[in-house]
């Protein structure tokens, strides 16, 4: 049993790896280039110096909280395709609350109501088509992904200049300063020059958040059971639309925490297509790391080395070559462990 | 150019890849692949149209469709992962093999060479996207594969019983998608008379709110691409008085499939075991 579990945790990274090194190795060949030098500078780029290290940090952390929100979804059976327009809503919200702050707010004050305005804007962008499952029947695929292009559409009108947005840019102005989350290497000298910051640690709390959920509260036990069986929860008395409701507001507020490290730890302010499609790797990240925590940081913290050693590689190879590869592990670890998904019908 | 031929343009690789979503979604394969398969069209159709002439170009779209669509079907169906990651994967692959030919072949991260030629008054693919209208509204009522996929996208267990191989028929299905998205993608490259970086531009998604919009059948998705079109075309026309609110009019197909998945303007059944394994 133990064993069987340790197979099935591994056998899907082994072979996303496996088929990543493939089909690296083919396209690095193709452009000729030598396949063992791109895959030694794309580590050279990233563990191979601390500035690397503290960029693969700074990447990771918001891919850390996008495959978490995905994958609190999915553990109660939802598919949340929408953590994009989530990260994006949250994102703003966050920029707006540090905006709006009083310029002498305490610092963990700022930081903390900050934080809140982006998990609500993310957990109502998240709770809106759950809200619509449980209340229409809408599947919640096609509702995230139609909420997605609106919501993007909406925050692109919002930040306009002479609305949000600065004059002649697609974004607006910058939080106050005591707002700004420090970077690392305030502590950690040596990963000075990386825009790393302690927006690391929204990715630890979250994640402990996630793991007392589900192993700890009634709620998450009913978030299990729904995702188990519509059946089961329906005879044990639970509110199957509630929870639907939780775990898509739950789901979003933990997308909506994806932007904080561009927000307050990097830029300062938000900008119009600042996240270049995190939330749909997020999908990856949690399918990867099986929807556990630990599982979820350990993928992302892979996936920010293939985005952060795509700016090492380039001088041998398109740079655009780990988009492929992050693709080619998707595909493979769904192909190898399609038993995580039970879509149940509706 | 009028408001009509403006709509019919843009309302080309909509159609095309709104049936090639009708052909896979009545197998029960839900298809969210279709921007991937729109944007690999697009590359193929380029490098193709390039290299030997737009007839090449055409052929070699559709070729770049039906290879992504099969991937799709390989691992959706023979390893039975689910539809909705898989096409995430597919338009996630489409988009990082593009940029990396572009950069590889035409050494630049935005745009392709020139395809040779003119765009003609009359775009032939405008003719191939209405009789692809016809052959899928036939294909689907009329002929013995039509009534396989219909059969397997509402009861694959019913289907299988009957002697039907359920994932031979879906996997046709989707070498069927790939060419038909394939063709919507060369149709994009074709009028741009070159290849961009995701030039698709989010099409494909709003080909499948067309799919969902015409209830999963080939006319009434038809008339769901040509008003989307049409609301392209006006915000085109329009570009100086809407200034400042053309995001309303993007968001309006989105927010009527949201209304009509929910039931607020008329119900939307989909095919019974649409994302199911057979």
């Amino acid at each position: 049993m133990n064993r069987e579990r340790i197979v099935r945790a591994t056998i899907g990274p082994a072979t996303g790896i496996a088929a990543a090194m493939l089909v690296g190795n083919i396209l690095a060949w193709a452009v000729g280039a030598s396949p063992r030098r791109v895959w030694a500078l794309l580590f050279a780029g990233t563990w191979g110096s601390s500035y690397g290290i503290g960029q693969v940090l700074f990447k990771a952390t918001p891919l850390a909280l996008a495959g978490l929100s995905v994958s609190v979804a999915l553990r109660a059976g939802l598919f949340n395709v929408g953590a994009e327009a989530q990260l994006v809503a949250g994102a703003l919200g966050t920029t707006l609350a540090g905006i709006a702050l009083p310029p002498g707010t305490p610092a963990p004050i700022a930081i903390l109501v900050c934080t809140i305005a982006g998990m609500v804007a993310g957990g109502l962008c998240g709770a809106a088509p759950g809200y619509l499952k449980a209340r229409f029947g809408a599947h919640e695929v096609i509702g995230t992904i139609m909420m997605n292009f609106i919501v993007l559409a909406f925050v692109q009108w919002l930040v306009l200049p002479g609305r949000l947005g600065q004059p002649e840019s697609q974004s607006t102005a910058s939080v106050i300063e005591s707002a700004r989350i420090p970077r690392l290497s305030v502590v950690f000298p040596s990963l000075a020059g990386s825009s790393a910051s302690f927006a690391v640690m929204a990715v630890l709390l979250a994640g402990l958040g996630v793991h007392a959920l589900f192993a700890r509260t009634r709620l998450g036990y009913e978030l299990r059971v729904v995702g188990l069986s519509a059946g089961a929860a329906a005879a044990g008395g639970i509110d199957r639309g509630r929870t639907i409701v939780a775990a898509m507001a739950i789901s979003g507020a933990i997308a909506g925490l994806a932007g904080l490290g561009t927000v307050l730890g990097f830029r300062g302010y938000f900008e119009v297509g600042f996240s270049s499609g995190v939330g749909f790797m997020g999908i990856a990240v949690a399918m990867l790391g099986r929807a556990s925590p630990w599982g979820v940081v350990l993928s992302a913290i892979l996936f920010g080395t293939l985005s952060q050693g795509a700016l090492s590689i380039h001088a041998v190879v398109p740079k655009e070559l780990v988009d492929v590869l992050q693709a080619v592990v998707v595909l493979a670890v769904v192909g190898a462990s399609s038993d995580l998904i039970v879509r149940r019908p509706s | 150019m009028s408001l009509v031929t403006q709509t019919l343009a843009l309302a080309v690789p909509y159609v095309l890849a709104a049936m090639a979503g009708v052909v896979s979604e009545r197998s029960g394969v839900v298809n969210i692949a279709l921007e991937g398969l729109l944007l690999g069209g697009a590359f193929g159709a380029t490098v193709g149209a390039i290299a030997g002439g737009p007839v090449v170009g055409v052929l070699a779209g559709a070729f770049a469709g039906i290879a992504l669509s099969s991937l799709h079907g390989v691992v959706s169906l023979k390893l039975r992962a689910d539809h909705v990651v898989v096409g995430l994967g597919i338009n996630l692959l489409a988009s990082g093999l593009t940029r990396f030919g572009l950069v590889a072949l035409y050494d630049s991260a935005s745009n392709s060479a020139r395809i040779p030629g003119q765009a003609g008054v009359v775009d032939p693919m405008l003719v191939v996207a209405m009789l692809s209208v016809i052959a899928v509204h036939f294909g689907l009522a009329r002929t013995r594969f039509g009534l396989q996929i219909r059969a397997v996208g509402e009861s694959p267990e019913a289907a299988s019983s009957a002697g039907i191989s359920v994932n031979r028929v879906r996997g046709m299905a989707l070498v069927v998608t790939g060419a038909l998205a394939g063709l919507g993608g060369a149709a994009l490259a074709l009028d741009n008379r070159q290849f961009s970086a995701e030039m698709s531009a989010g099409r494909g998604y709003i080909a499948l709110a067309a799919v969902i919009v015409g209830r999963w059948r080939a006319v009434p998705t038809l008339l769901a691409c040509l008003a989307f079109a049409l609301a392209d075309a006006i915000q085109i026309e329009l570009q100086a008085s809407i200034q400042g609110y053309k995001q309303f009019v993007q968001m309006l197909p989105y927010a009527l499939t949201l209304a009509l998945v929910c039931g607020l303007v008329g119900r939307s059944r989909s095919p019974a075991a649409l994302g199911r394994h057979g």
